[in-house]
């Protein structure tokens, strides 16, 4: 078969649909998105009938995929590295349950937070929730190992969870695919009725026997083939990569023999023996891996009385972002020639909101609405919008986590902090801002809720949002008070009405929320130039 | 053989465009090949860039090392230089457009740009905003640019050609036709 061009995401995508899969999870999160987009757009998967719309939240989208599971089906779930903890609770009790149809966990993370908050490492949950973990070092092993993933799932009746990281994610190779496509699971329920109800009697006797199966699953790490220990002749040092931390180290030895002894991790937990060899054998240990530092840890343990370990935690490696082959090739103690020094004119260019961007005519009125309460303070959240934060609005103070605005606005202003605004686009209101606004009601607390609703989930690149048409009967059905669910309309020209609803509003003693609605511009582009091509498409055809 | 390419800009200009189109032509042809990408918050007016390594050999790394890369082809001046670490000191070329994209307050002035640019060894710098207009098409830089690196790349240019007939083709024959036109102009510059 031919080879394809696949974005890492694309690859586990085509590979689940290849695989059986009947349905796919998740919410947008850079750089997991392209995975369900994927498979939203792909033909194939529309005739086999694979679920695969976008889930209000990492939660919601976990427990459905767990719920397929339970009818026997094969199910993904899709996120970036924190929206795992969005699914956490659902993620720790369902190693606990195990599963019934294969169930793959994906998670996306960011080292170097190229568009994220922090760089947690997801290998971290598999190894507390005790499930296996797989992580590829190349696009083809993706897909290959989606194949296995769902095998290894339905083997030892656990979900597994796939990390891949940015360069992975979002870098793009030559796939083959396999020749046969295999078909979807028939229904079929849990042979043992008690296996999903997590009553403590229950979840204790699962639990145990969630631990029994370590050391099979530790075993399949070892025999399973994606571990591979290289031999080497210079035993002064023993090298582990995890996940494509193997390409950096390849790259530094093009055309030539590695000579150290290595081991290639791509699944968890760890295979005892091949680490015991490794270590045995060699003088050091180096360990190269994207992330945080789990198996230098779990190799040098607290004690840290063996052989010398080196890595990121004694300073070998930086202690934070992404590898480099460069990175790599200096920890290997190579010389490395570089390039041309970047001139000192050139100025750094962050990202910024769009021209047309409703958020910034938003933006403006509440500058100019917030003058006259030189007191307050603006929480806001995650989005294209925390861009506020930047010239030359700096509208904004905080941006911590989905929802965080509006709950952070109410304890501000319970800690008299008076007015205190929340800003949280559609999307983020519906993934999480949502229950915020029932504790704001509940407790009638003075707070100004701005949802910025560009009908769309924006920062991700234009996915459907959950929240479209619904957000003022949401409000209402919370127990916001309709006279003070104000829609207005982002634009120049409404600048100095809009500014008088936001100051009525936020002098306002209670629960306010303003609804700033105008559609996305990069949406609306996007939606322009589909219409276009389809009318010139008709247009041919006639 | 092995050429390291980074393509370079600001979030919407075509980068990522061009990075896909070549590495389409490279698979067409044989090749391995492996490119790297950014998505997500810097798209929105920030800088981007993307790793794109073709080889006759299987790619290891995602990242092209420092001091390795071959070519750097850039649809803004700036961001041609902000990559340099990469280049080959020796053999590396710089293929710019010379037209500066300002939404920063304080872009340095473009002639000190472009005299950083005329320090390289190797370079071709011209205004490929012009070029695409001639082409009839104004949104088409980043085809410029590429149509002119064409010639560095050691891939034909109807290959290149079949790739955008492939990548473009959802948009419609006359988006298809546009790209094509304004290629085979930067093509037409890196001739003369």
């Amino acid at each position: 078969m031919d080879k394809l061009l696949f974005l890492g995401d694309e690859a586990i995508a085509q590979a689940a649909i290849d695989a059986g899969l009947s349905g796919v999870y998740a919410y947008p999160g850079t750089p997991s998105t392209e995975i369900t987009e994927f498979i939203q757009d792909s033909k194939m998967a529309r005739e086999r009938g694979i679920r695969s719309e976008w889930c209000a939240n990492e939660k919601t989208a976990m427990e459905a995929a767990l719920g397929m599971s339970y009818a026997g089906k094969r199910a993904m779930y899709c996120c970036k590295h924190v929206g795992v903890n969005v699914a956490a609770d659902c993620f720790v009790n369902s190693a606990i349950t195990g599963v019934n149809g294969g169930l793959i966990y994906i998670a996306a993370d960011d080292p170097s937070m190229h568009s994220s908050q922090n760089e947690q490492d997801s290998r971290f949950y598999a190894n507390f929730a005790f499930i296996p973990a797989l992580e590829p070092a190349s696009q083809q092993e993706a897909y290959d190992m989606i194949h296995y993933g769902f095998d290894l799932s339905e083997k030892f009746k656990e979900p597994v969870m796939m990390r891949i990281t940015t360069r992975m994610a979002h870098s793009r190779a030559g796939v083959t695919r396999k020749a046969e496509v295999r078909k979807q699971n028939e229904r079929s329920l849990p042979q043992d009725k008690k296996q999903f109800i997590l009553l403590p009697a229950i979840a204790r006797k699962q639990y145990n026997a969630l631990l029994a199966k370590q050391p099979d699953i530790i075993k399949e790490s070892e025999t399973a083939g994606w571990n591979k220990y290289f031999d080497g002749e210079n035993k002064k040092l023993g090298i582990i990569t995890c996940g494509i931390g193997y390409n950096y180290l390849m790259e530094n030895f093009r055309e030539k023999q590695c000579p150290y002894p290595v081991v290639k991790i791509q699944q968890y937990p760890l295979p005892q023996c091949m680490i015991e060899k490794l270590y045995n054998e060699c003088d050091e240990i180096l360990v190269l891996e994207e992330g945080q530092p789990l198996v230098e840890q779990q190799i040098r343990g607290f004690m840290n009385n063996g052989k010398p370990i080196h890595g990121r935690l004694d300073g070998t490696l930086s202690r934070v972002g992404e590898l480099s082959p460069n990175m790599v090739g200096k920890a290997l103690g190579l010389e490395i020639e570089g390039g041309l020094e970047i001139p000192a004119l050139v100025a750094p260019r962050p990202p910024k909101l769009c021209d047309g961007c409703p958020h910034v005519d938003s933006y403006t009125a509440l500058n100019e609405a917030m003058k006259s309460f030189p007191g307050g303070r603006v929480f806001s959240d995650i989005g294209c919008y925390t861009l506020g934060a930047l010239p030359p609005f700096e509208a904004i103070y905080s941006t911590v986590d989905m929802g965080a605005s509006i709950t952070m606005a109410k304890g501000a202003s319970e800690g008299t902090l008076l007015p205190s605004v929340a800003v949280i686009g559609d999307s983020t209101f519906t993934h999480s801002g949502m229950t915020g606004l029932l504790d704001c009601c509940v407790d009638n607390a003075n707070v100004t809720i701005i949802i910025l609703d560009n009908e769309i989930t924006g920062m991700t690149g234009s996915q459907k949002s959950s929240a479209t048409g619904r957000i003022e009967s949401i409000c209402t059905g919370m127990g916001v008070a309709p006279e003070h669910i104000r829609v207005i309309n982002p634009l120049k020209k409404n600048h100095d009405e809009n500014v008088a609803i936001m100051k009525e509003e936020i002098g306002y003693k209670g629960v306010s929320v303003i609804i700033p609605r105008r559609e996305c511009i990069v949406a609306m582009n996007k939606r322009l130039k589909a219409e276009r091509a389809a009318k010139e498409k008709a247009a041919k055809q006639n | 053989m092995k050429i390291d390419i980074i393509l370079c800009g600001v979030g919407g200009m075509g980068a990522l465009s061009s990075a896909a189109i070549i590495s389409k032509a490279a698979l067409d042809m044989g090749w391995y090949m492996k490119q790297a990408e950014t998505h997500g918050m810097s798209q929105r007016g920030g800088d981007v860039q993307s790793h794109l390594r073709l080889s006759d050999q299987p790619i290891n790394s995602d990242l092209i090392p420092e001091g390795q890369c071959d070519i750097i082809l850039s649809v803004e001046p700036m961001e041609a230089l902000r990559y340099l670490p990469f280049l080959n000191k020796k053999t590396g070329w710089v293929i710019t457009n010379s037209t500066p994209f300002i939404n920063i307050p304080n872009y340095p002035s473009i002639e000190a740009v472009e005299a950083e640019i005329k320090k390289i060894p190797n370079h071709i710098m011209f205004n490929a905003d012009e070029v695409a207009k001639e082409a009839n098409n104004p949104k088409g830089t980043n085809m410029v640019v590429l149509g002119a690196a064409s010639k560095y790349l050691g891939i034909d240019i109807e290959k290149l050609e079949d790739a955008v007939r492939s990548n473009f083709g959802k948009k419609g024959e006359s988006i298809v036709n546009a790209n094509i036109a304004a290629l085979r102009a930067g093509r037409a510059v890196a001739d003369k």
